[in-house]
């Protein structure tokens, strides 16, 4: 394998991962202050992508379609938070868990009811469709590399807001002492519902960024939700530093293992076996780092005991 | 006789910089009851904990009953023969107090990998569980759910339970709390008979139990052994009255 | 005979009668609905092991129904394509007798119980949830992509397995079996729950602290526990594979490990009948709303989101009113 195309799968690893970010982000958030379980994170993350078809097939603004899915998800997670999610913070995980899974069988049959089974496509603007050449030589989409540019501000742009602003004190005062914050007079249930619309809107806008790569349909969401929850174990829950540290290990295994291992195999097998073989191994790759992480650090990378 | 069967030696544990522990050595010998006291934070809790397992200390050994237990986990240490009961109430909340003792009596028992004969039915569990109960009082109380006990009643199936292990030293972690005048009286008596079958390591508040009940008292202050000895030395020593004396007047 | 030990009763009756009815009124398929309720109700005991007597919130018990479902899917595979599951170092080939599947599905459920179950065990809570679902996914990606068993298209049985002097192809004869299994099972299940060993799990549910305090290893009894969950449901999932006569990565899915935990949760968890009842009332629910609306999943969820909020013992619960389950 050339150097060039390794460089091109690292940068689409990032990619991957920043994406990854974005959802475990609000996922660990969300744990990490309210103590909840969420499984409907994936269907917020559908919802800002319906959301941004929905925009730009009626207007044709790639950036309204992006604001719509900030606004979709954060309204939606808004409501759940209202209406069934703050029902759950005092309730066991079981209750949360299958809380959270109905709520994604009311998402999604409610979306296939709305706009069909057929999936929806989402065209990146023309401005970013070609390939821009970055130093050294190597052709890069520019979409792609614009998700990892949004991924890293918004990651460096969450550090900010949970190390400098009051919101982010608040959050943090929540994740280690609920009366404390109640006692200093702060408005808890307003506090998880921004909080719970913030995770929201950036699943949401994972959404409708990963919308335009691949196609737009009911269920997206869920595999991604459980590669978060991946990211998730592995870099400790409650830890945004940790969700970052994750995302990027989980989105470079991912992307690297499918095209490395099956070569890997072809030194030595025949070729049909070392596809199956290697395809197959990178399928668990990432479960093994899972796996392996857990075995060293039961409690994740950045997780306390 | 006076081998000691629990031996603590140089115990240290710090959480960052507090020292909760600080170069503790203790022994307890068999038929006497080593009471531990101490101002509130002294580290009372955090030495019992390391002494049942739970909580690993930074530097020093426990040897028990003539083993090296600082690294094995608490149930290994239970099966050697401590029996322990705690601060605040740890008990399977919706059992029943006869089931709770019987989880006591099947502990001891040590064979727990019996699948189909219901344990409830099991004459010789319930005979151990049941005399465990009629000992602490609580016979009378043995189809009540456990969390609609007081909580003194609480602390006593705790010693229930512990009695049904029939350990070889005792842990007792504030047993009097919530029990009353009455009833501590009472708890007094039975510890006093109980020292006998086992030693007893007790931390209490109860300074009337104390001084009635224990041959040898030791004073932790700040994680810091800083006397031990019978009632009227413990009584004697200034550095104990300062300890206090100084805390009632912080007061 | 208490208000719980009739409901129990009336619930354990239900399916044969009903199968029976079916038989009289020439409904087989009514006959194979019933049947495909006491497979899942019997996945929902082994689920009901781990979650309601252990405590252990598995999200990935899909692992071990599709595992059973595969384990039959490949023996029969091979043996009606005459070709040996292996021949070096010894020589294994395909079967159609349900017997030696079931057997090789249980040893297969319990084997990855037994690794998912030493790790995942080694955390608790949120990320017990998140672990179990993860390695449940793994296999389901790792079926997906593995070609030589129909990888996602999964693979087909032109004829189902046998049992010996019994004809599996009647809808009323394969009832029986399933729900033999499943009486069997239940009875197990109830045996297991107020043993020693089940008295010392249900207390680690409660209160790790005091089982250990009385020298027993809760990392030991839940990995069992696990373990026992994990072959029953892969039981399941060879009975279930075998009444579709096919298999594929579907079984192996996420939505699978939540839709037998709803059978649980529906019925009442840590109640023994309580899968029974749910698994009944899914499938109920499944031919009625389904009937009406392509989207009954949304009606599912709304049902679902209601029990978990309002009524938590479930249906046996709101039947019997306030007792303590276990008894």
């Amino acid at each position: 394998m050339s150097t060039l195309l390794l460089i091109e799968q690292i940068l689409n690893g990032l990619q991957f991962g920043v994406m990854l970010f974005l959802m475990a982000a609000g996922l660990t958030l969300i744990f990490g202050v309210m103590g909840l379980i969420n499984l409907a994170h994936g269907s917020l993350y559908m919802v800002g992508a319906f959301a941004a078809a929905a925009v730009a097939g009626a207007t044709g603004s790639f950036l309204l379609a992006l604001i719509a899915s900030l606004i979709a998800a954060a309204a939606a997670g808004a409501i759940i938070e209202l209406a069934v999610i703050r029902r759950l913070y005092d309730r066991d995980h079981l209750d949360q868990v299958l809380a959270t899974f109905a709520l994604i069988l009311i998402f999604s049959e409610g979306t296939r009811w709305l706009f069909g089974s057929f999936p929806l496509y989402l065209d990146i603007p023309s401005a970013l469709a070609g390939p821009v050449t970055l130093p050294g030589g190597i052709q890069y989409p520019a979409y792609r590399l614009l998700i990892i540019v949004i991924g890293g501000v918004i990651a460096l742009g969450l550090f900010q807001l949970i190390a400098r602003t009051r919101i982010g004190i608040q959050i943090r005062a929540g994740e280690s002492d609920r009366e404390m914050i109640a006692a200093l007079g702060v408005d808890i249930s307003r506090l998880y519902t921004i909080v719970f619309a913030l995770g929201a809107a950036l699943a949401g806008l994972a959404g409708a960024l990963v919308g335009a790569l691949q196609s737009v349909q009911v269920g997206m969401g869920e595999p991604v939700l459980i590669l978060a929850f991946v990211v998730i174990v592995i870099g400790g829950i409650g830890s945004i530093k940790g969700a970052f540290v994750g995302a990027l290990l989980v989105g470079l295994t991912d992307t690297l293992g499918k095209v490395l291992l099956p070569g890997l195999f072809g030194a030595f097998m025949e070729p049909a076996a070392a596809t199956a073989v290697g395809s197959s191994l990178a399928s668990m790759a990432i479960y093994i780092l899972m796996a392996a992480v857990l075995l060293f650090r039961p409690t994740g990378l950045y997780g306390s005991a | 006789m006076t081998e000691p069967l629990l031996h603590i030696e140089r115990l240290s544990k710090s959480f960052g910089a507090l020292k909760a522990t600080d170069d503790v050595s203790l022994t307890l010998k068999p038929g006497e009851i080593h009471a531990l006291i101490g101002p509130n934070g002294a580290g009372k809790s955090t030495l019992i904990k390391q002494i049942a397992g739970g909580l690993a200390p930074d530097a020093g050994r426990i040897h028990f009953a003539g083993q090296d237990i600082t690294t094995l986990p608490t149930p290994a240490r239970a099966r050697a023969g401590l029996g322990r009961t705690f601060q605040i109430s740890s008990l399977a909340m919706d059992y029943t107090v006869l089931q709770n003792a019987v989880l006591g009596a099947v502990g001891q028992r040590g064979t727990v990998w019996r699948f189909f004969k219901p344990v409830m039915g099991d004459a010789e569990l319930r005979a151990t569980a049941m005399a465990a109960l009629e000992r602490v009082g609580l016979a009378d109380h043995a189809t009540t759910r456990t969390a609609e006990l007081s909580h003194g009643q609480r602390r006593l199936l705790e010693v229930a339970v512990a009695l049904t292990l029939q350990p070889r030293a005792f842990l007792m972690d504030e047993p009097m709390a919530g029990l009353g005048a009455s009833g501590s009286k009472r708890l007094t008596g039975f510890l006093d008979g109980l020292r006998s079958e086992a030693p007893i390591l007790l931390v209490e508040h109860d300074m009337d139990a104390v001084f009635a009940l224990a041959d040898r008292i030791s004073v932790l202050v700040y994680g810091k052994v800083i006397a031990t000895g019978t009632a009227e030395e413990i009584r004697a020593n200034p550095e104990v009255r300062e300890a206090y004396l100084g805390e009632e007047d912080a007061a | 005979m208490t208000r719980s030990a009739l409901i129990n009763l009336v619930l354990f009756a239900m399916l044969p009668v009903t199968a029976l009815i079916a038989l009289a009124l020439d409904e087989p398929f009514i006959i194979t609905l019933a049947t495909k309720a006491a497979i899942l109700a019997l996945a929902g005991v082994g689920l009901n092991i781990a979650l309601g007597l252990g405590g252990l919130v598995s999200l990935g018990h899909a692992a071990f129904f599709g595992l059973g479902g595969y384990a039959m899917g490949i023996l029969a595979h091979h043996a009606q394509t005459f070709t040996p599951l292996m021949e070096a170092p010894f020589l294994i080939e395909g079967t159609k007798s349900m017997p030696v599947i079931w057997l090789t599905a249980v040893i297969a459920g319990a084997l990855a119980a037994l690794l998912i179950g030493a790790l995942s065990l080694r955390t608790s809570g949120v990320y017990f949830i998140m672990i179990t679902l993860a390695f449940g996914q793994m296999l389901y990606y790792f079926a997906i992509s593995w070609p030589a068993y129909g990888g996602e298209d999964g693979l087909s049985i032109y004829v189902r397995n046998g049992f010996p002097g019994l004809n599996t192809l009647d809808p009323i004869q394969f009832f029986a079996i399933a729900f033999v299994i499943l009486a069997a099972v239940l009875f197990i299940a109830g045996r297991l729950a107020s043993s020693p060993f089940g008295l010392a799990l249900a207390a680690a549910r409660q209160n790790p602290e005091r089982v250990e305090t009385v020298g027993l290893s809760p990392y030991r009894l839940r990995l069992l526990a696990f373990v026992i969950s994990g072959a029953i449901t892969a039981l399941a999932g060879a009975l279930f594979a075998d009444l579709n006569r096919f298999v594929s990565p579907t079984m192996l899915s996420w939505h699978m490990s939540g839709e037998i935990m709803i059978f649980v949760i529906l019925g009442g968890v840590g109640r023994l009948y309580g899968p029974v009842a749910g698994a009944a009332l899914f499938i109920l629910l499944e031919h009625i709303l389904g009937g009406l609306s392509d989207f009954w999943h949304v009606y599912l969820g709304l049902l679902l989101l209601l029990v978990v909020l309002f009524a938590r013992g479930g249906m046996i619960g709101a039947l019997a009113g306030r007792e303590v389950a276990h008894d």
